[in-house]
């Protein structure tokens, strides 16, 4: 569904991301797991259009996005959950999931994905009418699930959605993620939090200083020494 | 009842500051740009509107209409040519253009015209006294607060209600999130910009039929006093640049009323320098502390 191939990406004069190839399946969950400023951001930024690689491919669907602009990569059906929610605090609850649909015209589907959110995460209804500045850090990143799912994304590129959450909200959210996939939504997930991301996940990626160290099936992953010693608190 | 006069006179001066206080907020609001070039889109507005009721012998409602469309055009054509490029540099590259853009405007305009001033027709608008409560009002003050309210409660219902006016907030509020909600950043701020002088060029109409004379460098002042205007209703903010251009009317009405009339333009000044000592986020403004 996603293939990346030899991904270049720069800020200014300093490389980010150094010949990194990734590739996810329609259907799976798959994470990518590393440190911070390894450049797991950078990746799902530059995959939604918010940077543009220097040399690489992705290709999305069997055609090339490197050149589309960020709103052309929502409307092929890749919605992006950004690193700190970065819901619109200055709106309701109900215009930042609005605001998720902004490209769908399509007004009879929307109000059902509206429920369907809301079945997801029963606190964003509640809180319907709120300000989403006023909401909790777990509330926001239910808000902020929930808005990228309101665009119908085929890929869900999930970043850091663990981040600043206590261990209960953690499995909630985790719990949440995995319907959302069984609902038919691919899943590229980055966290530092690898134990929890390589439970869900079919396949992983680690990275670090901006290359790929180590990839593969989820479970080889979270047994090998590697991977233990460096994100699972030692062996 | 001289006061309610009075009263009504403030917030028709102050309605028209407003409406120019508004296109500073939202070009503020969505790109931090203080658009120094704007109060002489408001002076555009007044041409359009000037040449309209005379060489093309428009009512004013129409004239109205055509300069709105045309200061929003123009608005577009500033933004994309000007502004447009400087978006990553610093912001005092961009505050220079803006000033280099208004001087632009006003001088090409005498180029182009001289600089002579015109007068809007007397009777473009049949004007009455009308006794209210013993006050003496003119139909002409009402009618220009009718026009600047319509518009303020259009504008709301903009930002509000339609997507566009959505994409504005959200733009404003976090332009590379708004982007992964597949909004084009580039087409909101224009439309921003097209709003916000479409509303300029109302209050350049508004005020040649209130104070008839009109010359290139009208906009100089009034540009000003309504930056004062966002400035103290909290810039930024829409429902601040409304009430701060009422209350920045009524205290000049009120100034010149108990016989300072000299004093007029300087207490809007005097009022930018008490905010921004006291109160430096104005009446509406948000709190600048950010949550992380």
């Amino acid at each position: 569904m996603l293939r990346i191939e030899n991904l270049n990406v720069y800020y200014g004069n300093i490389q980010a991301l150094k010949g990194v190839s990734l590739e996810v399946n329609e259907g799976e969950i798959v994470t990518l797991i590393g440190a911070n400023g390894a450049g797991k951001s950078t990746l799902l930024k530059t995959i939604s259009g918010l940077l543009r690689p220097k040399q690489g491919t992705i290709e999305y669907l069997g055609s090339s996005i490197n050149k589309k602009a960020a709103q052309s990569i929502v409307k092929t059906g890749i919605s992006h959950v950004p690193e700190g929610r970065r819901v619109f605090s200055n709106m309701t609850v109900e215009e930042n999931l609005d605001l998720g649909a902004y490209l769908r015209r399509d007004r009879a589907n929307i109000s059902k994905d509206l429920e369907r959110v809301f079945e997801l995460f029963p606190r964003l209804l509640e809180r319907r009418k709120q300000p989403s500045g006023t909401l909790s850090g777990g509330e926001q990143q239910m808000l902020a699930m929930g808005r990228a799912i309101m665009a119908k994304p085929k890929l869900l590129l999930l970043d850091e959605p663990s981040m600043g959450l206590a261990p209960l909200m953690v499995k909630t959210i985790f719990e949440i993620i995995e319907e959302i996939n069984r609902n038919g939504t691919t899943i590229l997930l980055v966290e530092q939090n690898a134990h929890m991301a390589l439970s869900i996940a079919e396949r992983g990626y680690v990275i670090e200083t901006g290359k790929v160290v180590l990839s593969g099936d989820a479970k080889t992953l979270q047994a090998s020494d590697e991977v233990r010693a460096a994100y699972l608190g030692g062996i | 009842m001289e006061w309610l006069q009075q009263l009504i006179n403030g917030i028709s001066l102050g309605s028209i500051y407003a409406l120019i206080a508004l296109g500073y907020t939202m070009v503020y609001g969505i790109i931090k740009l203080i658009n120094f070039a704007h109060g002489d889109v408001f002076m555009i507005g007044a041409f359009v509107g000037f040449y309209a009721v005379t060489s093309w012998q428009m009512s004013f409602f129409p004239a109205l209409i055509i300069a709105m469309v045309l200061c929003a055009i123009l608005g577009v054509v500033i933004e994309r040519l000007a502004y447009k490029r400087l978006r990553n540099s610093t912001r005092i590259a961009a505050l220079i253009t803006a000033i280099g853009v208004s001087l632009l405007i006003e001088y090409v305009t005498i180029y182009i015209r001289g600089a002579q001033p015109e007068a809007y027709p007397k009777d473009l608008v049949a004007n009455k006294q009308i006794n209210l409560f013993g006050a003496d009002i003119s139909s002409q003050s009402l009618l220009i607060l009718g026009v600047s309210i319509t518009l303020m409660i259009l504008l709301q219902f903009i930002v509000h209600k339609t997507k566009v006016g959505k994409a504005m907030r959200a733009v404003s509020h976090d332009a590379e999130a708004a982007k992964l909600m597949g909004i084009n950043v580039d087409n909101t701020i224009s439309a921003t910009f097209a709003i916000g002088s479409a509303l300029a060029g109302a209050a350049g109409v508004i005020f040649g039929l209130y104070y008839t004379k009109i010359d290139p460098l009208m906009g100089v002042i009034p540009g000003m006093k309504a930056f004062v205007a966002a400035v103290l209703g909290g810039i930024g903010s829409i429902p601040g640049a409304m009430t701060g251009g009422m209350i920045l009317g009524v205290i000049e009405t009120i100034v010149s009323a108990v016989g300072f009339s000299l004093w007029r333009d300087a207490a809007a000044f005097i009022i930018l320098i008490i905010i921004l000592i006291f109160r430096p986020a104005g009446i509406f403004g948000k709190n600048t502390r950010e949550k992380v």
